[in-house]
């Protein structure tokens, strides 16, 4: 079992390297979205409509985050589960994003996807977020405020422990039988 | 009859909502605990460390245990001999738990119409559930539900020819289908009896019970132990990654029924398993 650290955005050559099982300390920027804000961007991609998000070798975190009490970028910061993402992340893939990082399994759509596209899943442990909102330094609301927890962030973070979950060749940590 | 201001039921659920979102019980730490310790998969007793590291971060630091602060599912029970003044109990209810959620920094989860999905703003509605009983006290249960574990949860009216056997593997399936998804360990909590609308209820209010207490009926302890023992052996473990820590405990609560039917639900909970209760 590997651990490695990663700074995003990364290219997909340092996607591809990751096998299911390893352990990952991440850092740098990435951005959040869940149900709504998918929604909302795929929506939009479909209209020919610019989305918030810079897709090329992005990083989205599925999370919504409880709100910033005072002195702190963020309140706690865990995963949301992955699979109500499932019918927008190939159309996200396709156009370039690299990561996602969230909880529970994926469908085999999106595991093609993933395929097709050198893409990684990383799973964050559910449930820990007052562990990981240590690990988020900064967080900016860039687009969708009106959708409150659901609005899209970007967010820097430091150390942010993760387990690749599925990589890029379909290696699925859920799937060990 | 014995006069309750509506406006300390207030007050009381409104702390209540805050102290239930960063700290957990004590039966449900010492269980995680315990389940580490005995944990012999690495990963899994890697990730029940963090569990724990987590669990004592929102306590120092007083910021939320996860980030989805739950729906704000309530149980009252309401003494019959007590007179409720100064307003309106639902809508005390709701009150605190507006304040709660606002001075508490908790997440608003909940939209005003499911299809329609606006969020309220301030993460009332409460579901409440009421029953009057005797005497001249209130009791106030309160339990935030995130919805990772209640979206894996399930009913089945099976007809009384599946028995035993037919419930306790639609108990197994159901977490075995859940997977990862839940945010396990979970503890599982299974309404047996009634009717339609009560099953599931009572496999809500199954989860609150102190986790490590024996069902005081010897036929559903002995159940209880078998379904731990048959969901641990699943190897799906915490996050879903392997490990026998599954679940931490299961929970029946089991009523009369009609000569057809057999109604059977699970409703699972993550291992964020919050409750906190008061007596006014």
């Amino acid at each position: 079992m590997n651990e490695l650290e990663l700074q995003a955005p990364f290219t997909k050559d340092k996607m591809r390297a990751l096998r299911a099982g390893d352990r990952v300390r991440l850092s740098g920027t990435i951005y959040t979205a869940r149900d709504a804000a998918h929604k909302r961007m795929v929506e939009a991609l479909r209209e020919g409509r610019k989305i918030p998000i810079p897709l090329q070798d992005a990083v989205i975190y599925y999370v919504g985050p409880t709100p910033a009490p005072p002195g702190r970028p963020i309140g706690a910061a865990g995963p949301t589960t992955s699979y109500r993402m499932d019918a927008y992340a190939p159309t996200l893939l396709d156009l370039g994003q690299s990561g996602m990082i969230g909880k529970g399994m994926r469908s085999g759509e999106v595991i093609e996807a993933m395929k097709r596209n050198g893409a990684v899943y990383f799973a964050a442990i559910g449930g820990a977020g007052a562990l990981i909102s240590r690990c988020i330094k900064e967080a900016e609301v860039i687009a969708y405020e009106d959708l409150g927890a659901e609005a899209v962030r970007r967010l820097t973070v430091k150390d942010m422990p993760l387990i690749v979950a599925i990589d890029s060749l379909g290696n699925n940590l859920y799937n060990r039988r | 009859m014995r006069e309750i201001a509506v406006e300390e039921i207030t007050r009381a659920v409104s702390e209540m909502a805050q102290e239930a979102n960063v700290g957990l019980t004590g039966d449900v730490v010492d269980r995680i605990e315990v389940c580490r310790q005995e944990e012999t998969n690495d990963l899994a007793k890697d990730i029940l460390g963090q569990i724990r590291e987590n669990i004592r971060i929102a306590g120092e630091e007083n910021i939320p245990l996860c980030q989805d602060t739950g729906m704000a599912c309530i149980f009252l029970e309401i003494g019959q001999e007590v007179h409720l003044v100064g307003g309106s109990l639902y809508e005390a209810v709701n009150e605190g738990v507006r304040r709660g959620y606002r001075d508490g920094f908790l997440r608003k989860s909940i939209v005003e119409d499911p299809l329609r999905r606006t969020n309220t703003g301030d993460n009332s509605p409460a579901v409440i559930h009421t029953d009057i009983v005797d005497g001249d006290h209130v009791k106030i249960l309160f339990a935030p539900k995130g919805f990772g574990s209640e979206n894996m949860s399930r009913v089945r009216m099976f007809p009384p020819s599946a028995g035993e056997a037919g419930c306790k593997d639609f108990v197994v399936e159901t977490v075995k289908e859940a997977g990862g998804n839940p945010c396990p360990p979970i503890v599982v909590g299974v309404g047996l009896g009634a009717s339609f609308d009560r099953v599931t209820m009572l496999a809500k209010k199954a989860l609150l019970r102190p986790i490590g207490t024996k069902h005081e009926d010897p036929f559903y302890a002995r159940i209880e132990q078998e379904l731990l023992e048959r969901i641990n052996a699943l190897d799906i473990g915490p996050q879903g990654f392997g490990g026998r820590t599954t679940a931490l405990a299961v929970h029946i609560l089991a009523e009369p029924t009609h000569i057809a039917g057999l109604p059977c639900a699970v409703n699972i909970n993550c291992h964020v398993s919050r409750h906190r209760e008061r007596i006014l």
